[in-house]
């Protein structure tokens, strides 16, 4: 062996292993520099406009109009038109026809789709190309299987189309909303007004090339832009259903506006979902599930599990695991393909969550983040977790709707239902046991419309997904999700 | 009134609720826990950091009914120079090859830093006397083997006399003196997620320095989520213990996809101290050329026939 070969071998081994950026290239995103609303097939220029921004750089994306109650009403007409004139006697296989086109163009585009849902929302490549596109794309097929069959979802009943559907979506999941409210509405015969929220409209802006590639009739999908005025608007339109995914706030003053005119109404609203971790769960995979469950989409997600329950007698175990977890969840820019945690969605949304975790600090919880190194630019928020959380406390009660967990301790099951329905909202739950038996018992106690074991955040169209109390109230997704698109004689 | 008799020793409660304790594992959680981060993107600098550092822990392995001094000889020459044509890539951590043939590879490792590791105790299926086992032990840590890899007996684990291979495991680590001993799970064999993770902790309670997944002699070895659960084992005993125990997968890792994928896992499970071949070893044969391939092609831009690369 020479000299050389032996001096190789005694080089220094590196120590540390930094991940080289992978980013997702935006090239494949063509976005214009203004948009209108897209009203009866075509773009209407609007009157006022504003830019909406990438929140991961705060650089404008393009400029977004904002819709007055005049294109609000020109849309919806639009809509009625499309209603009246064809679509509603249209046999259910050939809106099916259609629904199969969305869905087939959605996946073919979905790399398009998901770089611009992380460009415009801040949500990880990861989440938007594995989870938001395909969710998106499976409910436009799981609800065109259902568009010919109506008659047998429900037997004897005559189900028919109720005429306009005005859908308000959130954010936090700008495609994905957008599918779970166009899809059963179209499948059920209805013609729709979509008013995306104002910070994400893009995708939904995209999506109108997709229904012009499936030729969709022109006015049987609309598209209005702009903030809580225009939702508003439409809310106040001549519509005959209201479907809104939002905050609680909002939704109690749709439902108050509504009060005696007849238009149907669904609502799903916040949660502050308890996700319980009994002492004989596989530990491993439940602080898998309690990372899941709250930092999934920066914890923008209606029925993320901001409140952990842990049994105490496996309390410090668990939160060492969930500590040590949280150091290696990595933050930054969403369009890269190993990125955990992206961007909070907005300037707004970043300065309630940090006005609620200053509170909780006051309140005195502990306060646990991660050594972690933030961007310059765009509205970040450390993972956090609180421990020594009372139920009194605000981050215990109100929904934060970022990335802050607060740990909750209980001692029987009986205390574990007690606390987790001690909230007035009601999504979703988690459990978590190896126990069959507790599995459901805890089901049947738990006061919330969605409960997972074992696992968090699952979603599937065939699923019913919606609340109790303060979270709303109607079923989307699966056979139930049909019925609020649907009037019987 | 009569006294109940004393509770015979070894009859211990477990009285504090701390790890490890066994615990179970959910095995759909844990396949998606591994399939996610099987899904990290390794490019550029990182990926070359990586696969010199899989070079680095690879464990050249011969294990056939065919092997002779011959063929021994010219993986030991690999082990030493994986690539004749780079002198910048490194020996590998060890060959690994069967109890007869530990004269040669000594013979032939020497004057480098390759070890030389053995499989023993009846290897693969581990069903012999026990005095056979520690013997054969014993025959080739004399004869230079640095590094020996026992099999567990799975028959007695399955048969849930977990005991008997402790005890085994207890003997055969006395056997190897200085030598290091890596202990064979079998996971193929094992059924569940749940007695993998009881045999790592076994393993590594009787003093193993190493677990190691399998024996490459099935075609269910070294699979992302039986790794996740071994390393978390390795986890619990090191935050309970503060002692480091070695982790090896074997069998079916064939290319360098696969090495970083189990790298990831290592790095954001256990952390970058057991990014060394003291604590972490691939066993594997093919797995070298295809990670030499690979890093020829980042270095140059392209990718070289496989003609370019020995086969010994």
């Amino acid at each position: 062996m020479t000299e050389l070969e032996r001096k190789q071998d005694r080089a220094p081994i590196p120590s540390g292993w930094e991940y080289a950026t992978a980013p997702e290239s935006r090239e494949i995103v063509q976005l214009r520099e203004r948009y209108g609303h897209f009203v009866g097939g075509e773009w209407l220029e609007p009157k006022e406009s504003y830019a909406t921004i990438d929140p991961a750089s705060e650089e404008p994306l393009a400029e977004i109009g904002q819709a007055t109650d005049e294109e609000v009403g020109l849309a919806v007409s639009a809509a009625r038109e499309a209603f009246e004139n064809g679509w509603s006697a249209l046999p259910g296989s050939e809106r099916a026809k259609y629904l199969f086109r969305i869905a087939r163009v959605l996946q073919e585009r979905s790399r398009e789709f998901a770089v611009l849902e992380s460009l415009n929302g801040g949500k990880p490549i990861r989440e938007s190309r594995d989870v938001d596109l395909p969710l998106a794309a499976a409910h436009f097929f799981y609800y065109a299987g259902w568009a010919d069959k109506l008659e047998y979802a429900f037997p004897n009943r005559k189900p028919q189309p109720l005429g306009v559907a005005g859908q308000i979506i959130p954010w936090n999941f700008p495609l994905l909303m957008l599918a779970w409210k166009i899809a059963p509405a179209l499948a059920a015969g209805n013609t729709v007004v979509l008013k995306p929220a104002e910070t994400t409209p893009l995708s939904a802006l995209l999506f109108c090339d997709v229904l012009r590639q499936a030729e969709l009739p022109p006015g049987v999908v609309n598209i209005v832009t702009g903030d809580g005025r225009a939702g508003a608007a439409l809310v106040k339109a001549e519509v005959d259903k209201v479907a809104f995914t939002g905050s609680t706030d909002v939704g109690k003053a749709i439902q108050r506006e509504l009060a005696g005119t007849g238009k149907k109404l669904t609502l799903e609203l916040g949660g502050k979902a308890a996700n319980v971790i009994f002492d004989d769960a596989a530990l491993d995979q439940a602080v898998e599930g309690i990372i899941n469950g709250i930092y999934f989409n920066q914890g923008h997600v209606c029925c993320a599990g901001s409140r952990l329950l842990v049994q105490e007698s496996i309390y410090e175990p668990v939160i060492s695991k969930l500590k040590r977890r949280l150091q290696t969840l990595r933050v930054g820019d969403p369009l890269d393909k190993n990125t955990d945690v992206g961007a909070i969605n907005s300037r707004a949304q970043l300065e309630k969550i940090e006005e609620l975790v200053r509170s909780g600090e006051e309140e005195g919880a502990e306060i646990y983040q991660p050594p972690c190194r933030l961007p310059e630019k765009g509205y970040w928020f450390v993972p956090t977790v609180f421990t020594n959380v009372a139920q009194s406390y605000r981050i215990a009660q109100e929904e934060i709707f970022g990335p802050v967990l607060s740990v909750l301790t209980f001692r029987t099951p009986d205390e574990a239902v007690e606390k987790a329905n001690n909230t007035p909202y009601g999504l979703s739950a988690g459990v978590w046991t190896e126990k069959g038996s507790r599995i459901l018992s805890m089901a049947q106690k738990l006061r919330a419309g969605v409960i997972w074991a074992n696992t968090y955040n699952r979603f599937d169209p065939s699923s019913p997904f919606g609340g109790y109390k303060e979270s709303g109230f109607g079923r989307e997704g699966g056979r139930h999700g049909l019925e609020p698109y649907l009037k019987f004689e | 009134m009569a006294q109940a008799p004393a509770l015979p020793t070894g009859f211990e409660l477990p009285l504090e609720p701390r790890l490890p304790r066994i615990g179970s594992i959910d095995q759909v959680a844990i396949e998606e826990r591994a399939g996610t981060l099987a899904k990290r993107s390794i490019k550029r600098e990182s990926k070359v950091f990586a696969l010199e550092l899989a070079v680095r822990m690879t464990d050249l392995t011969t294990l056939e009914g065919a092997d002779t001094p011959g063929k021994v000889a010219a993986l030991a020459s690999k082990a030493v120079r994986p690539d004749p044509s780079d002198p910048g890539i490194p020996s590998v951590a060890a060959v690994c090859v069967y109890p007869n043939l530990v004269p040669t590879a000594v013979e032939r490792v020497r004057g480098s830093d390759v070890k030389v590791a053995s499989v023993a105790t009846a290897f693969p299926s581990g069903q012999s006397p026990l005095e056979a086992k520690l013997d054969e032990v014993r025959w080739v840590v004399e004869h230079g083997a640095d590094e020996v890899d026992m099999v567990i007996d799975r028959g007695a684990f399955l048969a849930g006399r977990y005991a008997k291979v402790y005890d085994e495991i207890v003997r055969v680590k006395e056997a190897c003196g200085d030598a290091h001993l890596k202990v064979i799970l079998e996971t193929g064999e094992l059924g569940t997620y749940d007695n993998v993770r009881r045999a790592s902790l076994l393993a590594m309670a009787a003093g193993g320095d190493f677990i190691k997944t399998s024996t490459g002699k099935l075609p269910s070895a070294a699979t992302l989520p039986v790794a996740l659960v071994m390393l978390e084992a390795i986890r619990d005993v090191y935050e309970e213990t503060g002692r480091r125990v070695g982790f090896k997968p074997a069998g079916g890792i064939r290319n360098a996809k696969q090495a970083v994928q189990h790298l990831v896992l290592v790095h954001e499970t256990v952390g970058v101290d057991w990014l060394t071949p003291d604590l972490y070893r691939f066993g594997a044969s093919s797995l070298l050329n295809d990670i030499l391939m690979q890093l020829r092609k980042e270095k140059t831009g392209r990718y070289q026939s496989p003609d370019y690369f020995t086969i010994d």
